[in-house]
């Protein structure tokens, strides 16, 4: 477990989330192109902008509102639920990775917390652990990547995906470069990268066979089977 | 401007599964405090989910998102994110002009 608390909370809150601002300002670069498409994607499919909006504030799933738009025409009820589960499955590994790391919280708080929390707040939230998370930082930066990806299917369901080709701009490697470095900022030893390897080299293989995001649960469970097996404990 | 009843339902039902596999963590590490192989095996997460991430876009797209990628991770061991983020798409930007 994480032994070493830091008096986080000592730290102002304006501070903190002046740099929860500046940290979700990459990730914003991916996400409101994001977000335009997925309303232009919405609105595509008979949903109305405040039908993506509610979507969007309730669900907070990229991905997987991504799929079951893509399956909205033809799927019935209980698949489109059951897709979306199985797509967020990798959170269910995500939540006991973050939760030590939370300041101490009544359970409300910490379930508030937990619903904001997607691939990118989780790993920024974790990097912020290091020098101690705190409130102010995390629901600032939830607040923002919330309002900027209702906004932007909003946006996107009454007008369009506007940015007609993100590509030009490099704008559809945004987040893939956000999250290179977050790679890059973690520890670094031969145990570590041989973890990272062998989840990269599954993802690959899952990603080639079958597309979506499975490869981010597929490689998570091949990092924790290393993990727990090899060299544990040293 | 109207939200129709059916599509709320299916839209609260689907951010009642994505809820659930949230909070599950939570309820997980109630139930059984992880002993030091699972621990070891939770520590692999965020490098592995993060590597995992990136793999398919920086090693399986192209040549130029390799490249870019490798850039990115270069620039981010120097410089802070909100910069090494936008040199990384810079650096993309450049060489699918160059036409990779």
């Amino acid at each position: 477990m994480t032994a070493i608390r830091c008096h986080s909370e000592a730290r102002p809150w304006p501070g903190e989330a002046a740099a929860a601002l500046v940290d979700s300002l990459p990730i914003l670069l991916g996400v409101v192109p994001f977000g335009l498409l997925l309303g232009a994607m919405a609105a595509s499919v008979g949903l109305g902008p405040l039908e993506a909006m509610l979507m969007s504030g309730l669900v907070f799933a990229g991905s997987a509102q991504f799929l079951a738009l893509d399956l909205w025409p033809e799927a019935s009820a209980a698949v489109l639920v059951l897709a979306v589960l199985l797509v967020n499955l990798r959170h269910v590994l995500m939540g006991p990775v973050l939760l030590p790391h939370l300041p101490p919280s009544r359970p409300l708080t910490v379930h508030l917390a937990l619903f904001a929390m997607v691939d990118e707040t989780w790993a920024l939230a974790l990097r912020r652990s290091r020098i101690g998370l705190t409130f102010a930082y995390y629901g600032t930066l939830a607040l923002v990547l919330w309002l900027a990806w209702v906004g932007s299917t909003g946006t996107g369901a009454a007008f369009g995906a506007l940015i007609a080709e993100p590509e030009r701009y490099g704008l559809d490697f945004a987040i893939a470069a956000v999250f290179l470095c977050l790679l890059a900022g973690l520890p670094r030893c031969p145990r570590a990268l041989w973890i990272w390897a062998a989840a990269a080299v599954v993802a690959m293989v899952t990603h080639a066979l079958m597309g979506g995001v499975w490869h981010i649960l597929a490689g998570a469970l091949a990092g924790m089977l290393l993990g727990g097996t090899v060299g544990h404990g040293r | 401007m109207a939200v129709d009843l059916p599509v709320l339902a299916l839209i609260l039902a689907m951010a009642g599964a994505t809820y659930l596999t949230r909070i599950a963590g939570f309820w997980l590490v109630r139930l059984a405090t992880p002993g030091p192989r699972l621990q070891a095996a939770l520590d692999a997460v965020p490098g592995a989910v993060l590597a995992s991430i990136v793999a398919p876009v920086a090693l399986a797209t192209g040549p130029a998102e390799s490249m870019a990628a490798l850039a990115t991770l270069g620039l981010a061991m120097r410089l802070p994110t909100a910069l090494a983020v936008p040199g990384g798409i810079g650096a993309l930007v450049l060489l699918r002009a160059l036409g990779l």
